[in-house]
Order: C-alpha cells, then sequence, then structure tokens
C-alpha cells in the first residue's frame, strides 16, 4: 500500500492554477521531495493533502484514506510543520505538547510518556518548560517536529523544514528526519530550496514548475538525465525547469518566507 | 514510538464518545488559553482599570444630576450591571485578534490539521473568551460592593450573572473570530471591532433604559444581544430591578445567537489556512 497517492489533483485561485493535474505516489517509509521555484505551487500541493485547502478537482488518498471525504481520518493519520512557524511561544514546549495530545485524543494514560518520548527523541528534554519564546530557531523547528508526532502518524507533511536555519541547527533537522524513517518508517514528504537537502535526505524528488511535476526520480536518475555527465543536481534542476529568470512567488510568499527566517534566527 | 499509524476515533465509540471527544477536545483548548493566561495575567489587571472609570466618574456624575429615570433605585444601581455587561463586550469583541495572530504565527495551521472537529475549535477559543470575561464580573461586583450598591450575592443570583456572563463573552468573542475570518489585516479587524463597539454599547439598556430612547433607535436595540445580556444580568444583580423579558426569554436568546454564531465561525474558521 502506498503511505499517498494522488490522480490529478488541481488547485485554481480565480484564473491562476497553482497545481495543475499532478498525480504521483508515496511508498511507506519513503521521504519524497519537492522541489521547485517560488510560486511552484509546492505549498499549495501540501496543504491540499493535509486537507487545509479542498481540492478544485482530482482526488488523493492518504494513509488510505480520502481527503476530500473522510478528512478528519486523514488529518487523524498525518503530522504537519508549516512554513511558518506553529508552535505557540506564549507558554512551554510542554503545554505545546500537551494540548496536542488532548486534541489528538491520545489516552490519558499515555500522555505523559508520549510527551517525553516526543521531548527525548528532539532533543529538548532539558527545556520543555522553558517558553517557546525563549527557544533558539533550531529548537523551534524540533519542538514543531515533536508536536507533528506525537500521535504517530504514517505521513509527515514538512513544508520547507529548514527554511532561515543556520547550518548546524539544519543538520540537526535532517539528522531528526532521517532517524524517523529509519527507526518508525513514517513516510515523509517534504519541500524545499535547498538541493543539498533534497540529496541528502529524498529517496526520490519531483520537480515542480508552473504547479506541473516536469521530472521525478531519484536524485541520482535526475542528475543523469541532464545534459552534461558530471551535474550537480542544481544543474538538473536548471536544466529542468528552463534556467529562466523566476517569475513566480508573491509579495506575500516573500514576506512570509523571510518572516519565518527572522524569527528562527 | 513504533510506526503503528493512530486512526481519528472509530465510530464503534457511539455517540457518547462522539459526544465525549468533543467536550474533551473543547475542554484542552480552554485549559491552553488559562495555561497562557497564567503566564501573563497583566492584561486582566489592565482590563479592571475602565469599568472603575465608568463607575467611579460616569456613574457618580451621572448619579448626581439625576436626569435619568430609575425608578426606586439609584443611578449607580442601575448602572453597575450595564457596566459589567459592558466589559464583557469590550474585552470580547476585540477577542478574534488572538486568530490573526496565530493566523500570522502558523499556529492556526496546527490547530487545523488536528482531528478536532471545528466546532470544538471554535466552541473552545469561546469558551476561553469567558475566563476573561469572568475576570471583568468578579471586578464589577467588587467595585458594586465597595460602593455600596447592594449587588445581590445569593447564591443563585451570583450563579445566574455568571451564566449570563459565560453566554454574553461566548457570543460577542465568537462575532469577532467571524470578523477575524474575514478580514485580511489586523489593522482592518481593529477599525470593524471599534466600529461595531459604540453602536453595541450606546443601542442597549446598558446605561440608560431603552424607554427614554427616540423612537427609531428602539428597533435596533431590541436587535442587539447585549440588551438581552444586560436585561439577564441587572434583575439578577439588582432584585427588584425591573426586566424588558422574562429571565427565560434572555437567556434562550443569547444562547440560540451564540450557537448560531459558532456553527458560521465553524464554517469560516478553516479559511485562515488558505
Amino acid at each position: 500500500m502506498f503511505a499517498l497517492e494522488t490522480h490529478e489533483i488541481t488547485r485554481t485561485f480565480g484564473r491562476v492554477t497553482a497545481v495543475d493535474a499532478v498525480s504521483f505516489h508515496v511508498g511507506e517509509g519513503e521521504v519524497y521531495g519537492v522541489l521547485g521555484p517560488n510560486g511552484a505551487g509546492k505549498t499549495t500541493l501540501i496543504k491540499m493533502l493535509s486537507t487545509l485547502l479542498p481540492l478544485t478537482s482530482g482526488s488523493a488518498q492518504v494513509a488510505g484514506w480520502d481527503v476530500v471525504r473522510e478528512p478528519a481520518r486523514v488529518r487523524a493519520s498525518i503530522g504537519y510543520v508549516p512554513q511558518l512557524i506553529s508552535a505557540d511561544p506564549q507558554v512551554s514546549g510542554n503545554d505545546n505538547l500537551w494540548v496536542f495530545a488532548r486534541l489528538y485524543q491520545i489516552p490519558r494514560a499515555e500522555r505523559r510518556q508520549r510527551i517525553r518520548e516526543a521531548l527525548e527523541f528532539m532533543g529538548l528534554t532539558e527545556v520543555g518548560d522553558v517558553l517557546v519564546r525563549n527557544y533558539s530557531g533550531g529548537m523551534i523547528r524540533r519542538l514543531e517536529l515533536a508536536l507533528a508526532l506525537l500521535h504517530r502518524p504514517k505521513i509527515l507533511f514538512l513544508d520547507e523544514p529548514t527554511v532561515g536555519l543556520d547550518p548546524i541547527a539544519r543538520d540537526t533537522v535532517w539528522g531528526q528526519i532521517e532517524r524517523l524513517r529509519k527507526e518508525y518508517r513514517t513516510a515523509v514528504v517534504l519541500t524545499t530550496h535547498y538541493m543539498e537537502e533534497a540529496d541528502r535526505l529524498c529517496d526520490r524528488l519531483a520537480i515542480l514548475h508552473h504547479g506541473v511535476i516536469v521530472a521525478e526520480g531519484s536524485p541520482t536518475e535526475l542528475k543523469s538525465r541532464a545534459p552534461d555527465p558530471s551535474a550537480t543536481l542544481e544543474d538538473a534542476f536548471v536544466h529542468f525547469v528552463g534556467g529562466s529568470i523566476e517569475t513566480g512567488g508573491s509579495y506575500r510568499d516573500t514576506q512570509r518566507t523571510r518572516r519565518t527566517a527572522i524569527r528562527l534566527e | 514510538m513504533t510506526a503503528e499509524p493512530v486512526r481519528a476515533p472509530a465510530p464503534s465509540l457511539g455517540f457518547g464518545g462522539w459526544l465525549y471527544a468533543h467536550f474533551d477536545r473543547t475542554y484542552a483548548i480552554v485549559d491552553y488559553e488559562v495555561r497562557k493566561l497564567r503566564h501573563d495575567p497583566s492584561e486582566l489587571l489592565l482590563r479592571a482599570v475602565q469599568p472603575a472609570l465608568w463607575l467611579l466618574v460616569f456613574g457618580e456624575v451621572f448619579s448626581s444630576i439625576h436626569v435619568i429615570p430609575t425608578g426606586n433605585f439609584t443611578y449607580l444601581q442601575f448602572l453597575a450591571p450595564g457596566i459589567l455587561c459592558q466589559s464583557v463586550l469590550f474585552i470580547a469583541i476585540f477577542y478574534g485578534i488572538a486568530s490573526i495572530r496565530e493566523r500570522e504565527l502558523g499556529i492556526v495551521y496546527r490547530f487545523l490539521v488536528s482531528p478536532a472537529s471545528r466546532v470544538s475549535l471554535v466552541g473552545g477559543k469561546a469558551l476561553s473568551a469567558s475566563v476573561r470575561g469572568l475576570s471583568q464580573a468578579i471586578i464589577v461586583y467588587v467595585l458594586a460592593v465597595a460602593l455600596a450598591v447592594h449587588p445581590s450575592l445569593a447564591p443563585l443570583d451570583v450563579l445566574g450573572v455568571l451564566v449570563a456572563v459565560v453566554l454574553g463573552s461566548c457570543l460577542f468573542a465568537t462575532l469577532s473570530m467571524i470578523i477575524a475570518s474575514l478580514v485580511k489585516t489586523p489593522e482592518r479587524f481593529l477599525g470593524i471591532g471599534q466600529l461595531m463597539t459604540m453602536p453595541l454599547f450606546f443601542a442597549s439598556s446598558a446605561i440608560y433604559p431603552i424607554s427614554i430612547m427616540p423612537a427609531w433607535l428602539r428597533p435596533v436595540a431590541y436587535a442587539n444581544p447585549l440588551t438581552y445580556l444586560v436585561d439577564a444580568v441587572r434583575p439578577l444583580m439588582i432584585p427588584g430591578e425591573t426586566s424588558l423579558f422574562p429571565l427565560g426569554v434572555d437567556f434562550a436568546v443569547l444562547f440560540g445567537v451564540t450557537l448560531g454564531l459558532i456553527l458560521l465561525e465553524s464554517r469560516l474558521y478553516p479559511r485562515m489556512a488558505q
């Protein structure tokens, strides 16, 4: 069984088609990367799969449930870390985890244990009682991962998980994602701009351009399909998206990315 | 941790289990808001200033000039329940700013990808607002006792006032969240909130009886939920005070409007993540 499967999912905003008849699947325990320039439709795609945004047409099954007909069941089976910071700075890491343990209806007897495990897994045990506004950028991202994993989802959606992190924090987050896949076989769908991230983490990649998947395959396959035999993933990316100067991404997207980056500093 | 996925509560739990999940999640949200207030209670203290000013300055001045007919009671006795309800309105009508903040930060995404029903999420937030409303009620009661307004301290009367305050807080907080779901910027939200506050306040029986209003304003007052809140609170707080409608009608109107607004907002709230 696939962890996720989509059939020609499409989303339009007025006259703009953000995601255009995209079909792909992700296997259990697979890390699948969606790579694309700004405004390619990456966030729209993730939002549709995590039930935040209705589909204009097409269908998708996530963890075996239909996103349109059974959104509550999809929500119970997925974890999602948005590009914006979703941990609440006004309360402690523990309190953030506590409220979601209850929203996910984790049995009363197990809550404390699960919260402790989640903090431990993400290396946050020491700072569980500290207000999140006093966390560093890397700690915030790791807390968000802990929040997304609390209910042991089958699939994790990560929207630009390392945007705005310094190289050391980025490396730690990458390490956690790798461990997650290895130890729990959680499927991961992540979007990214960073070639290094895609190359290191992803089993397979889709290059999304103007809402369409223009290339799909393992990082090695994509590199081998570029004309130059010694191509890097970046060369391959430029080859597939046409190397044109970027035209996508709105003022709002840019503002969001920068704000997240600034807040994680 | 294991890779075992957790499914949504199975239908086999039955109606009881479904209902329990709803209430438990609603309560989780309330508990969360209380934790936030515990970290920063300064807002609640700051909020005590306004009702104090209304009672001490406005109330004392208007008492001394005897322009507002208040029957057998002093003007301060007429005014105190009105100021209690006004404080509830003022603290709840800007509650939506919390939703806007959650949208700007990204917290709203996390709530909306959780399997909690939208009604539980909105209901929980509405009830959280009533924690602030209740703190206002306590402040006004203390002021009322200090100013010799002689509010009723009979347990049933106080309980009635508290229930009315919870309903009123939920009602105006949900109205505020509806506005927050519809507007794009905090500036516009504050503008609309400000615009609504004054008509809601002045076209009600909070600071003068409806009977002295010009004829054209009276229908507005009767369509104003604040009128029903004041009408419920006044005779409970000051026994013997007259009211326009029986208590049952006031509570039914408050409950019905609150429920309608919560259902409407649970349809609008998911827009915050789109």
